[in-house]
């Protein structure tokens, strides 16, 4: 009997696998090196969450930036420059005091590229993606985000080709940070909505 | 017979003896058997724990163009990766996901990768020939995935709608612990591809879709944490609420 498994047996060390499959592109000519290292190093160094700190430091220090922000994300990310793959339609959400945004991938591990960079392993785990959408207001006190019971949580499960982005709430006590320090306070985890952002 | 239609019979197969609906291994929300501590943040995290997995990085990303596929052929081809496999890490089944796509597509022969791991730790192991490629050849409407459609959205923000509860696609984007439920429209998105077809290169088939916001108690029974889902999905995913 045929062994229906045509893939390399998944026991082999994964950094062998990968090896074996970029020499056997390699040879053929279907790929270069240059480019292998372009992808991995834009994305270790160019693309990451300090774009989207970027943008959430903005749209705190510039109310007609805020408003064009939740109007069209995609536009008004693009002004500071940062679109690409997993940003073709960007959504920003707001967090208030009385409306709390998080979100997830239910599905895989949809995550705004251009912004955030490539996701974090506990926005890929199978615990953060099966629970959040049934018991978020559990899930963000376990890493300890307390929700006030007047708080509304509106879960967001990234299944189409929209990323979303959240806008957190500006910590108090920042009245008189500039921009770039601002952007130095948000977090990843913060734009994805499990954590608040604190103040220095 | 291609990779891809040996996995559907696989997952029919696994389906009939559980004598349930196909449980897929991706298809997580809400999912207790997933259930369980979640993992530390670290913000200090690395962007890829270890060399081969920004190599595995860039190669599925390559592989993709190169079997001429997809970003909707991509994410079914992780969706086709055996479930302890999937379940042993990200890059793990990007790895994977990466040679389903190229055997696909004729690129790779069957059990060259393995071979080849094998040649590279000095063993003499004999390698496939290459085969003859058969990429796929679907018309596409651009680049991306955002479309044009001429014909008028069929709902409008605040109407009632309520999601299909019949069998879906091998590859689809409505979430099972949202099939046949009551959601209400709460925004237009931009028109897409329709993931469902175009994961198996059958076409582009482009709809309008919507943000549909459900109750937690329409998705998870009374006692549900209060709060709401919202979820982004495509027009043929719904109908008017009964």
């Amino acid at each position: 009997m045929t062994d229906v498994r045509q893939t390399a047996d998944p026991m082999l060390s994964p950094a062998l696998r990968a090896e074996a499959l970029e020499s056997l592109l390699l040879e053929r000519g279907l790929i270069d090196t240059k480019t292998v290292e372009t992808f991995i190093r834009t994305y270790e160094t160019a693309v990451g969450p300090m774009n989207g700190a970027k943008v959430v430091a903005k749209a705190w220090t510039d109310p007609e930036y805020k408003a064009r922000l939740l109007d069209d994300g995609s536009a008004a990310i693009a002004e500071l420059g940062f679109k690409g793959p997993q940003g073709e339609h960007m959504v920003v959400l707001e967090n208030t005091p009385t409306v709390h945004h998080v979100v997830v991938c239910t599905l895989c591990s949809c995550y705004p590229w251009p912004v955030l960079g490539l996701p974090p392993s506990w926005y890929k785990d199978p615990a953060y993606r099966s629970r959040v959408v049934k018991e978020p207001r559990t899930v963000l006190a376990e890493w300890g985000t307390e929700l006030g019971p007047d708080v509304e949580v509106r879960v967001h499960d990234s299944s189409s080709e929209v990323r979303y982005l959240v806008l957190p709430e500006r910590p108090p006590g920042t009245e008189s940070m500039s921009e770039e320090e601002l952007a130095g306070l948000v977090t990843r985890d913060a734009m994805v909505g499990v954590r608040r952002v604190t103040g220095p | 017979v291609l990779y891809r239609d040996k996995a559907r019979v696989l997952y029919r197969d696994k389906a009939r003896r559980e004598g349930g609906e196909m449980t897929r291994v991706h298809d997580m929300g809400g999912q207790t058997r997933y259930f369980g501590p979640l993992p530390p943040i670290d913000p200090e995290e690395p962007v890829f724990d270890d060399p081969w997995e920004a190599k595995t990085f860039a190669l599925a990303l390559l592989a993709n163009r190169v079997a001429g596929a997809n970003l909707h052929a991509f994410r079914y081809a992780l969706e086709r990766v055996p479930e302890e496999e999937y379940l042993s890490g990200y890059y793990r089944r990007w790895l994977a996901s990466a040679e389903i796509l190229l055997l696909d597509s004729g690129i790779l022969a069957p059990g060259a990768v393995e071979a080849r791991a094998h040649r590279l730790q000095g063993e003499d192991v004999e390698e496939p020939p290459a085969p003859e490629p058969h990429k796929p050849s679907m018309p596409s409407g651009g680049a991306g995935n955002l479309r044009a459609v001429e014909t008028p959205p069929a709902f409008a923000v605040g109407d009632a709608v309520t999601t299909r509860a019949d069998e879906p696609a091998p590859h689809t984007r409505l979430p099972a612990y949202a099939r046949g439920r009551r959601g209400t429209v709460v925004a237009l998105r931009p028109a897409q591809v329709f993931p469902d077809t175009a994961a198996e290169f059958t076409g582009e088939n482009p709809q309008h879709v919507y943000e549909i916001r459900f109750d937690s108690r329409e998705l998870w029974g009374a006692d549900a944490e209060p709060g709401s889902v919202t979820i982004d999905l495509f027009e043929s995913y719904l109908e008017t609420a009964r």
